[in-house]
């Protein structure tokens, strides 16, 4: 059986909905955030399914899934940063408390 | 460098001046002396002016200079003169000097006070020197932001709610007014911001029934036409003394000097052909604010409410469409500036001694302080007209030049207009009946003090200007009828 | 005669000087500069017109001349204002009226405002009426006038209100200003329509009966009446106003409330002739143009006339009774105006209305100064106050007597001879019209000697201090005046003014005179035997008729009329209206664009809730609508 680029658009899809869905539905801000992760993990898979299968001799796919994970990571560190802070101010992590800025 | 920006110029050092500056004293010093130094320079102005139209000058601009500032949409920062704007600038400088002296002795905030009154006075100065449609917008809106927080500030009673209707209803005119420009510009070819050179291209007819209405009704809103004109009295009423004499002297004249200048001259097809759907507005203006006056109460809503009836005859006048009419109108606009600034520098004055400003809980005030009566009377007769002061010249350059037409519905609304000179009677009359004549109504009111030297002065200068425009105006009405001329050939064409 | 402009600025200088610096002097200085300055103009008019009569005729009329005269304001390239002085043979003459009633004033008022606040701005105000007065009688042209006219209209208004503390005087000056400002307007319009047509402001355009003038207007027709009529009828309403004519009238009797003096100059001598003036300047046009017009003007003249005739019969204030005297006699004026002609014995009625307004000026000014001798020494208008004076004021009682001799139109006195012309040129247009007026000449000696009788003679009130003669500065004028009145009768006035110019030799009309002569008599005798002693027949026809009293005494209700007008209709149904519709409708529908915004703003705000998740689903649905939406097309 030949591993095609539908494979992985499929797993991609699979999980980018699923971080979708977890952004949206999950109420703690880490679980949040690990959607968030999941999403641009699913991307990054996009973008080197696409560059090994289309354009084999190009490596600007695999290039930005390197920058992209490093971004990744910077903005998970920042994000748990906040989340840590936040977690130390209300003594909880949950989305709906998260109300201090509105009014 | 044109010697004209030095209008602008002056202002902005002032003003830079004034945010290094640490005390009471060296505030008045640096306003006084930057406000004389713009009296002169429009005084030089004029003499210059009328030097080189002696000489034989017959350019439509005197006095041009132009420079490039955003090339891709032909933005320059261009500048000139005619002698209608040499009229608003002289006007201009007289009432920003004589302001600065009523705004003398301000308590609150008097550094942030004057930055921001010297803002004002750039756009002011600005939008009268700019042949740019682009920069005279950008001078218009630079006059009107420091108003909002001049009123909302330092204004008195409503003065947030006043504040915020007024800057509301003129944002809203100057929107129209960027949909009107930029229609112009872009129906004009799209080669040129500058209007004389705007005003040789053709644009299209049915493109201009559209930005006409556009243009005129953006610039009416400051100009007070009916019935976008209620921002006026709230705004007068709660603004500072040299805010409304600024605000009712210069500023409604921008709308004036707008709607000629901008849709009228680059519009003129659009200008003859919807004449009179504005002129029945502006004729209603005039009667409506005159009736209205008469039952107010508050110093301020009469004098806003006259200003309605007496802008409203600027724009009724330069809707007329003859050049008779138009120097009428141009002579309103310095004659109801100057006037009005008297007026309200009036009534601030005693507003400051009585701190009412109800005529009915006043009385008698002549008795107690003869200067600021006799003033107040005087400005009271330059309003309803009488000759020898300058109401007169300019209403009836008005009323003849607008009875030319050879139509009836110019005639009829020419008369229907001149009624109002009856009915500014009974409110001026009223006015100073109640307030100056009579009994004194209030046991304090004894005790009150006449005018100061910086009063007397702001007054004296702007009743020197009212006479000498009424006693001789030939001079002003041919400077301002030649420039017209330009403006005709292009109604006419 | 270039020195003419003196006439003019000599004035203006005054009031700009005592104006701006009369606090800075003391009342006395300040009142003797403007004396001595208006002695001075005086004595320039009475030169002017030596000069002007005594120049040799060309045509056998005095020229026209036009000693100064420049531009002032540019209209067009045909309508211009000028400003200048116009001398003919109308315009001298009231120059000499004018400065001479002035100058008696002005001695008059040395003694008679003595001591008052603001005697420095007294006499600041008088050389500002002066002024305007003069400026208004030599205008060459119409917006001269008009700018004159405005100019005595605020001159008036300030003198009238010069007691400013007192609210009747208030409420006078205001009347009177608003009202003749309305009338203004007339005038203002008529202005307009005329220059339109004729496309000219100058009276000497206008008047030189050249038609080609009127061709503009040819054919125009307003509801029936051409144009130039219409604003020869605006312009007469314009003078009708300041005239006094019914039923503009009604601030004339409240103007008594300004002192005595400025309402013998002002309100009974010039001013108030302006209107009579005006007519006489345009007649030509409205004799040529608009003869029907000119008529009207009669009959306005002769209903005013005997309106005022019978309420002055019932008035009890006595400066109102002269006031209400002062209507009629301007009645009389344009009563003659009105059934004149063009040139000849037809131009009777001109000459006779210009001859009347100088010898009525001479004694009605008369008439007011000595009522203000006795008003100042009773310290009442009232004349129930009065009576028995002739004892303490003899030079007051004999000119007074003299005055209203003239008045009642009893020979030789000057009155006599200007009012049988005008009796003559109102028989000569109709005997009707004739007999009315005489009636109307009786009840003006009646009148008039009602209000001798009750001053002078009858019980004497009791008085709190003995009356007194007024000082000398106030019986030298008085006796000056009355000198004149002797005089005036005899002056040859047709060789001087008459409709076309041409010397007129004024003969009279035996019949007519003997008649007046007669019911002045009867009149006379009547009020004599009512007043002169207690007698009870007023009170008895008083109480037969008290409707009637009443309502005369009431001026005929005209005031309250026009009270019900500006009160009732204009302020309470036009302007508060107004104001609130502006303050309610006009701003209420801003407001309530504000309020509805705010409104929209709070509904909407709800999808701003803050929480990203929930954005993070609209965002995906939108994004899924958006890819459906393509994928489908």
């Amino acid at each position: 059986m030949e591993i095609t680029m539908e494979y992985y658009l499929v797993i991609s899809t699979i999980m980018f909905f699923a971080g979708i869905y977890g952004f949206i539905t999950r109420r703690n801000l880490l679980a949040v955030l690990i959607s968030i992760e999941l999403i641009l993990n699913s991307v990054d898979i996009n973008f080197v399914a696409f560059n090994r299968f289309l354009y084999p001799d190009q490596m600007e796919g695999f290039f930005f899934t390197l920058f992209a994970i490093g971004i990744s990571a910077c903005e998970t560190a920042v994000a748990i940063a906040i989340i840590i802070n936040i977690y130390r101010n209300i003594r909880n992590i949950q989305v709906k408390n998260l109300n201090k800025l509105k009014d | 460098m044109n010697f004209l920006s030095l209008f602008v110029l002056i202002p902005v050092l002032m003003l830079g001046a004034l945010l290094i500056s640490s005390n009471i004293k060296q505030i008045r010093t640096i306003c006084a002396t930057g406000a004389s130094l713009l009296l002169l320079l429009a005084i030089t102005l004029t003499s210059l002016y009328l030097g080189e139209r002696s000489l034989g000058n017959t350019a439509d601009m005197l006095f041009k200079a132009s420079s490039t500032w955003y090339a891709p949409l032909h933005i320059h920062y261009s500048v000139g003169v005619d002698g209608i704007s040499v009229a608003m600038l002289l006007l201009s400088s007289i009432i920003v000097f004589t302001g600065i002296f009523t705004s003398w002795k301000i308590e609150l905030l008097p550094k942030e006070y004057f930055i921001w009154f010297c803002l004002l006075s750039i756009g002011v100065f600005g939008f009268f020197i700019s042949t740019d449609l682009f920069t005279m917008f950008m001078f218009y809106e630079i006059a009107l932001i420091p108003m909002y927080l001049l009123i909302g500030v330092w204004g008195t009673g409503k003065k947030e709610y006043a504040a915020m209707k007024l800057t509301l209803m003129l944002m809203g005119g100057s929107a129209l007014l960027l949909v009107g420009i930029l229609g112009i510009y872009f129906n004009a070819g799209g080669s040129s911001m500058n209007i004389l050179e705007i005003a040789q291209q053709y644009i299209p007819v049915e493109m201009q029934r559209w930005f006409f209405p556009l243009t005129f009704i953006g610039f009416g809103v400051l100009g007070a036409l009916f019935p976008f004109h209620t921002w006026s009295p709230d705004g007068h009423a709660s603004a500072p003394t040299a805010v409304s004499m600024l605000h009712a002297g210069v500023l409604m004249k921008l709308g004036g000097y707008g709607c000629f200048r901008v849709a009228i001259y680059l519009m003129p097809e659009a200008a003859h052909e919807l004449a009179w759907i504005f002129i029945l507005l502006t004729g209603i203006s005039v009667v409506y604010g005159a009736y209205s006056a008469i039952v107010q109460t508050d110093l301020k809503y009469i004098n806003a409410y006259s200003s309605v009836s007496h802008c409203g005859l600027v724009l009724f006048a330069i809707l007329m469409l003859n050049q008779t009419a138009m120097t009428g109108a141009v002579m309103q606009m310095l004659s109801h500036g100057l006037m009005t600034a008297l007026f309200f520098a009036l009534i601030g004055m005693i507003y400051g001694r009585t701190h009412t400003r109800d005529i009915r809980e006043m009385g008698g005030l002549m008795k107690i302080i003869p200067f600021l009566g006799v003033c107040y009377v005087i400005a009271g007769l330059a309003s309803l007209g009488l000759p020898g002061l300058s109401g007169f010249v300019a209403e009836m350059t008005i009323f003849v030049g607008s009875f030319q037409h050879a139509d009836l519905f110019h005639r009829v609304m020419t008369i229907i207009a001149c009624t109002s000179i009856v009915i500014t009677a009974v409110y001026i009359l009223r006015v100073v009946g109640k307030l100056l004549y009579g009994k004194v109504v209030n046991e304090h009111h004894f005790q009150l003090t006449d005018a100061v030297w910086y009063e007397r002065f702001a007054v004296i200068v702007l009743i020197i200007a009212i006479a000498g425009i009424g006693l001789a105006p030939l001079w002003l009405s041919d400077m301002i009828r030649d420039s017209f001329s330009g403006l005709m050939t292009a109604l006419i064409k | 005669m270039e020195y003419t402009i003196l006439i003019l600025l000599l004035p203006m200088l005054t009031f700009v000087g005592l104006g701006l610096f009369g606090m800075k002097l003391r009342p006395n200085t300040a009142s003797y500069i403007g004396s001595l300055s208006l002695a001075i103009t005086t004595l320039l008019a009475y030169t002017t017109a030596g000069f002007y009569f005594t120049m040799p005729r060309i045509d056998g009329i005095f020229a026209r001349q036009l000693p100064v005269h420049f531009e002032w304001l540019h209209f067009t390239e045909t309508l211009h204002i000028d400003l200048g002085i116009l001398l003919d043979p109308i315009s001298v003459m009231m120059l000499v009226v004018i400065t001479t009633v002035s100058l008696m004033v002005h001695i008059y008022s040395l003694g008679y405002m003595k001591g008052e606040r603001g005697f420095q701005r007294y006499y600041a105000f008088l050389s500002l009426f002066t002024f305007s007065m003069l400026g208004l009688v030599v205008a060459p042209n119409i917006f001269q006038m008009y700018i004159f006219w405005e100019l005595v209209g605020v001159s008036s208004y300030l003198l009238i209100g010069f007691y400013y503390t007192k609210p009747a005087a208030i409420a006078a000056s205001k009347k009177a200003f608003i009202v003749t400002r309305f009338a203004d307007l007339g005038f203002l319009l008529g202005i307009l329509l005329l220059s339109y047509f004729t496309q000219t402001f100058d009276f000497e355009a206008l008047t030189s009966g050249n038609s080609a003038i009127f061709a503009g207007a040819a054919g125009v027709t307003f509801l029936g009446g051409s144009v130039i009529s219409w604003a020869l009828v605006l312009i007469f309403i314009g003078g009708a106003g300041k005239s006094a004519m019914f039923p503009l009238h009604i601030w004339l009797p409240d103007a008594m409330e300004g002192p005595t003096p400025v309402s013998a100059l002002i309100h009974a001598a010039t001013m108030v002739v302006a209107g009579v003036y005006l007519v006489a300047r345009l007649f030509p046009v409205y004799v040529s143009a608009a003869p029907d017009v000119l008529i009207g003007i009669g009959y306005v003249g002769a209903f005013t006339s005997l309106y005022a005739a019978v309420v002055a019969c019932v008035q009890t204030d006595i400066k109102r009774v002269l006031a209400f005297s002062t209507i009629s006699q301007i009645g009389f004026m344009m009563v003659a105006l009105g059934v004149s002609g063009m040139g000849g014995h037809q131009g009777l009625g001109y000459m006779a209305s210009m001859f009347h307004l100088f010898t009525h000026a001479m004694f009605k000014a008369l008439l007011f100064l000595c009522a203000g001798a006795i008003i100042h020494t009773i310290g009442s208008n009232e004349m129930s106050h009065m009576g028995g004076l002739r004892k303490y004021m003899p030079y007051t009682h004999i000119t007074f007597l003299i005055a209203c001799l003239a008045i009642s139109g009893i020979p030789p006195f000057s009155g006599f001879f200007s009012k049988d012309e005008i009796l003559t040129a109102a028989f000569e247009f109709h005997p009707n019209f004739g007999i009315l007026m005489s009636f109307i000449a009786g009840l003006t000696a009646f009148y008039m000697f009602r209000l001798y009788y009750n001053i002078f003679w009858g019980t004497p009130a009791t008085h709190e201090h003995t009356p007194h003669e007024a000082p000398k500065s106030m019986t030298i004028p008085l006796m000056i005046l009355a000198g004149i009145t002797v005089l005036a009768g005899f002056i040859p006035f047709g060789h001087f003014v008459s409709s076309d110019g041409l010397v007129y030799n004024i003969h009279l009309n035996w019949g007519v005179a003997t008649a007046s002569i007669v019911i002045a008599l009867i009149a006379i005798g009547v009020a004599a035997f009512f007043y002169k002693s207690r007698c009870d027949i007023p009170d008895r026809l008083m109480h037969m008729y008290p409707q009637f009293h009443k309502a005369a005494y009431h001026r005929f209700y005209i005031d309250e009329f026009y009270l019900f007008i500006t009160k009732r209709i204009i302020f309470n149904c036009v302007s508060r209206p107004i104001a609130w519709f502006d303050r309610h409708i006009i701003d209420g529908a801003l407001n309530g664009m504000a309020y509805v915004s705010q409104r929209i703003s709070y509904a909407i705000r709800g999808f701003q809730s803050g929480q990203i998740q929930q954005y993070a689903f609209v965002f995906l649905l939108g994004t899924l609508l958006i890819v459906l939406l393509v994928v489908l097309i």
